[in-house]
């Protein structure tokens, strides 16, 4: 039924006969009879505009849509500034491939320059690439960066979001080198079992800041060790709590990835998200995937281009150390649409309220008879809470389109973000109190 | 144009966020940031401006011609924009509970059961992000399978030197050495190198079919079926596919595995090089390897990306799909291979076809000759498109044919566009060999004229 | 095209010249024109061991990388850091920019004179 095609099956059958072809089967002569299919696919028949549209909102109706979302665990319900979200469908932008020629590619080059520039400065680093699939493949890239013959042994922290980990360790296990999780105390990476894991092999060990329960790392305490043992130090950072907190830069950290989502881009139940990763100028060239430069064309006048393009797979094909090629071109523009939306006083108001109204809830929370916070330091925006009838809470918090926190081991793991009100928070605490009383 | 760098101005603000509503919160002085990240300050109409002005120098899928081989650039419905944008599905967090993502589970149920028709393989997955993403995953799948039954002494992946670069990329990023055999003088497998690189190190053939000169390799199952013979298995990349839809599949062509390119094939927006989405379908055999989300589906499988994947390309694609339906899919490629065949007729008095005869979606032109004549190579020709109005074809790919310009006009073209083309290269031809020197120096009429790349890899600038 | 006589040329484009048992490498005038404008140089660390006839490092221009292959075997004990910054110097003055020297050399590639060398070039070119 529907079709895109701007040509009438006429105009198609003069194409053919101007080929000398009678028909558009003779187009496929190269596939064998045996395999050249006969009839048509088991599809359903094509839809009208209208018919499709009622058919996909019709699926879309068949979601919850939550008047409040208080989980995280990876995906962060933030405020998206209407700006923020028109830009990216301008369809220039939109419908453009990679930006391979770059006179007619300036808008996208200098978005992502732009972002580049953005990123450096949030984490404190000196070097970003355009970006990669989402924060766990980031992760496990940089993995891939830091090992070499002599150490291929890859660490990373059981505080890190479970996602992440099985992501890094399927990389790894491609590469046939070896994953180890350092274990937790007290919702922290145990410092001293790292200490005692650390060896000559070593190549890196990994950690979230804040980690999945919420926690701040004392990244201090373990990074100067980690260095010590000629091992790399990547740091897995939110990008919003990084408004506030140290940077991977401020840290020492050699590598600083993380999941570019919070920046713009919706829950979308998954995707498409965003993997930012940036290092040091000495890592430069072992950075995988696209990075843009800034040049001068004939005239003198500033240009950009893809850059260092001999790192990547088109041209050192089996010798290069990643194969991405498509990366999150439109996200990534989108991320440092929304840095720029929000400023610099911006970012750290949205890390401030989402810090303060997480706390605001955890107090609360922990005042209600038989809850407690799971752990003792710390935290940003999420927060683990020990609590009887969890199953019970969460219920009731739905039936009032309340997400309540995520069940984890330990507890439920809950995320405030600034689009909470107190009201929320309130009438979240008030629902809790009446499953517990 | 100046950077949003160069157009901050303290103060300037945009009114996102309310005021605080609870008690402010601090955090110890020894978990703050020491410095500000350098953030511009614009206000909202600035920030408007600026973005608007970088739009216009952006070539995207309706400014005109884009037949940039291999990446399959077709019309992007709007409609399927639409419905991405619906808030019943923006809105769902991954790990909401099952009860509340019915319609989004639902989504990639009904998109697996009509890939998995279309391609002819028995399950699916929408983790990959992108192509090289589906590679990665669809390697990862015979790694394991040779893994499982205990069969280590597969150290090889078997790639045409034809292929992208992203194919021996991915067999070494699975650990494999990489043996890259030639192609024959028609530009298919060669069956004798074939056979000579086979044997019981064989894990596995990675193989695009058409190829990427555009040609359908006509000895498919006997090529398949040696592979199989030796005990390896067959990936096939789904970059081409946008030939076959409804006509051949991969799965009876005797692949195991496949990726596609839902951002090629099933008119998603390339976004400037992303979001992608390159879903991986397999036969049954090879099912219990797809990669699982540890938290959204069980621990203790592999993962290549968290949580289900890029959601909003799937429904954007499922939205094609439903649209064309059965009669519709076959219909879009046959008329991308009739367009491809018309052009290159178009262009085959101009430009020296590489390969002379029926090709399917694209075709590979080889300036050699042309560029011995005049002195003004694919990259000149190419870039004196641009001020044509065209957008370049693929240049220098694939690697066995010099000079080469690879076009793919794609299916959303019509015959007025082919010829209008057709005559743009013929003036481009007809310019090179009175004023080379022009396309030596084209384009004139981009917003830049050509940049110095030399210099940016040399001195590296990648950031403001 | 310069092919100093003092110099030794292996197939793969590469010079070496002996000084006092260690020999130094660089790549041939042809080699950098062949290349077009080099923009970095990967190159061994010290104490690193070579294989004649194996890479050791690599040379990237714009739009490809070429293996750099070592003429001799043994210990890399010197490697010219300067190409790090300045790439440009292969590409101007190939003869002086060498790139590595090695020691304790146990085995050598069969290499040409200049005079043989040359011939080899014209028909490469």
């Amino acid at each position: 039924m529907g079709h895109f095609l701007p040509s009438s099956p006429e105009e198609r059958q003069k194409m053919l006969e101007a080929l000398g072809l009678s028909s558009a089967r003779e187009l496929y002569r190269d596939v064998p009879d045996s395999v050249l299919l006969n009839g048509l696919l088991n599809l359903p028949e094509g839809l009208s505009e209208l018919a499709v549209a009622e058919k996909m909102r019709g699926l879309a109706a068949e979601n919850k849509q939550y008047k409040r979302i208080l989980r995280g665990a990876g995906a962060y319900d933030h405020y998206i500034p209407s700006i923020v979200r028109y830009i990216p469908s301008k369809e220039e932008f939109l419908t453009a491939y990679t930006p391979y020629q770059a006179e007619i590619s300036q808008g996208v080059l200098q978005s992502i320059f732009e972002y580049q520039t953005m990123i450096c400065e949030l984490t404190g680093m000196e070097v970003s690439n355009a970006s990669v699939y989402d924060g766990a493949t980031a992760a496990a890239e940089a993995a891939g960066m830091c090992k070499n013959r002599k150490r291929s042994v890859t660490l990373v922290s059981e505080t890190v979001n479970p996602e992440v980990i099985n992501v890094m360790r399927t990389y790894l296990y491609g590469a046939g080198t070896e994953l180890k999780v350092v274990p937790a105390k007290d919702g922290r990476t145990d410092a001293e079992a790292l200490k005692e894991m650390l060896s000559a092999e070593t190549a890196s060990f990994c950690f979230q800041q804040p980690n999945f329960f919420g926690q701040f790392e004392d990244a201090e305490k373990f990074i100067a060790a980690v260095k010590e043992a000629g091992a790399m130090v990547i740091m897995h950072c939110n990008p919003i709590a990084l408004g506030l907190m140290k940077s991977p830069g401020e840290l020492g950290a050699d590598i600083a990835v993380g999941e570019g989502q919070p920046l713009g881009m919706p829950l979308a139940y998954g995707g498409p998200y965003l993997g930012f990763m940036a290092t040091t100028k000495k890592y430069m060239r072992s950075l995988p995937g696209r990075i843009v430069g800034q040049t001068a064309d004939a005239d003198g006048n500033r240009a950009f281009v893809l850059s260092l393009q001999a790192r990547e797979q088109h041209i050192r094909r089996e010798k290069a150390s990643s194969n991405i090629c498509s990366n999150e071109a439109l996200c990534a523009m989108t991320a440092g649409l929304y840095l720029a939306a929000m400023g610099p006083a911006g970012l750290k108001e949205v890390a401030s309220q989402c810090l303060s109204k997480a706390h605001y809830l955890a107090a609360e929370l922990a005042k209600v008879p038989g809850v407690s916070l799971a752990y003792s330091g710390e935290f940003f925006h999420e927060f683990v809470t020990v609590m009887p009838k969890a199953q019970e809470v969460l219920a009731a918090l739905d039936g009032a389109g309340i997400l309540g926190g995520l069940p984890v081991e330990g507890g439920l793991l809950w995320c405030v973000t600034e689009k909470a009100s107190k009201a929320d928070l309130d009438e979240t605490v008030r629902i809790v109190k009446e499953v517990l009383a | 144009m100046k950077l949003i760098f160069e157009r901050s101005k303290p103060g300037h603000a945009l009114t996102i966020l309310p005021p605080l509503d609870v008690e402010r919160t601090a955090l110890p002085a020894a978990l703050l940031r020491e410095s500000a990240p350098m953030l511009p300050e614009l206000s909202e109409t600035e920030l408007s401006r600026h973005y608007t002005e970088l739009n216009k120098q952006v070539y995207g899928v309706n400014d005109g011609f884009y037949p940039l081989g291999s990446c399959t650039m077709k019309y992007n419905p709007r409609v399927d924009e639409e419905m991405a944008a619906l808030p019943g599905f923006t809105g769902i967090h991954p790990l909401a509970p099952k009860t509340a993502t019915e319609g989004c589970r639902k989504v990639l149920e009904l998109a697996a059961s009509l890939l998995e028709e279309i391609s002819g393989m028995d399950a699916m997955t929408f983790e990959p992000a992108a192509g090289a993403h589906g590679e990665f995953t669809g390697v990862l799948l015979i790694k394991q399978y040779h893994d499982a039954r205990g069969d280590s002494a597969r150290r090889k992946i078997i790639v045409p030197d034809s292929a992208h670069g992203t194919n021996p990329a991915t067999a070494a990023m699975c650990g494999y050495e990489v043996i890259n055999i030639a192609s024959g003088e028609d530009g298919c497998v060669d069956l004798e190198s074939l056979k000579a690189a086979l044997g019981p190190d064989t894990a596995g053939l990675m193989l695009t079919n058409p190829n990427t000169v555009g040609l359908f390799d006509p000895n498919i199952l006997e090529i398949t079926r040696l592979v199989h013979e030796a005990g390896g298995l067959c990936y096939y990349d789904g970059a081409n596919l946008n030939a076959i839809m409804g006509h051949v599949r991969p799965g009876d062509m005797g692949f195991d595995c496949v990726h596609m390119n839902l951002h090629k094939t099933f008119a998603t927006p390339h976004g400037g090089g992303g979001p992608g989405a390159g879903a991986v379908g397999c036969k049954v055999f090879l099912a219990p390897y797809l990669p699982k989300s540890a938290m959204l589906d069980e621990p203790g499988h592999c993962q290549v990306r968290s949580f289900a994947g890029n959601f909003l390309v799937v429904v954007r694609a499922l939205t094609y799909i439903l649209t064309l339906g059965r009669e519709g899919i076959p219909q879009a490629s046959e008329t991308a291979v009739l367009n491809a065949n018309y052009l290159m007729k178009g262009l085959r008095e101009i430009f020296t076809p590489a390969f002379d005869r029926l090709c399917m979606h694209e075709f590979v032109l080889d300036l050699s000759d042309y560029k011995k004549e005049t002195g003004v190579s694919a990259l000149d020709v190419a870039k004196g498109l641009i001020d044509f109005g065209i957008h370049p074809p693929t240049m220098y790919f694939p690697l066995i044919v010099h000079e080469a310009l690879m076009l793919e006009p794609t299916e959303t073209e019509s015959r007025e566009t082919l010829d209008e083309v057709a005559e743009i290269f013929r003036k481009v031809a007809e310019l090179g060999r009175e004023d080379p020197e022009y396309l030596h120096t084209a384009p004139h009429k981009a917003p830049i004229g050509r940049p110095d790349e030399v210099a940016a890899a040399r001195s590296p600038i990648l950031r403001a | 095209m310069e092919f100093p006589t003092n110099l030794q040329y292996s197939q793969s484009h590469e010079w070496v010249m002996e000084e006092d048992g260690i020999m130094i490498v660089g790549i041939s005038d042809f080699a950098q024109h062949e290349l077009g404008d080099v923009v970095f140089v990967n190159l061994p660390e010290v104490g690193d061991e070579v294989t004649a006839g194996e890479p050791f490092g690599d040379v990237e221009s714009v739009k490809a990388v070429s293996d750099l292959v070592s003429p001799v075997t043994g210990v890399v004990c010197a490697v010219n850091e300067e190409l790090l910054d300045s790439p440009e110097l292969l590409n101007e003055a190939p003869y002086e920019s060498w790139i590595i020297k090695v020691e304790n050399v146990e085995a050598m590639e069969e290499l040409l004179s200049a005079a043989a060398y040359a011939d080899y070039c014209e028909t490469e070119a």
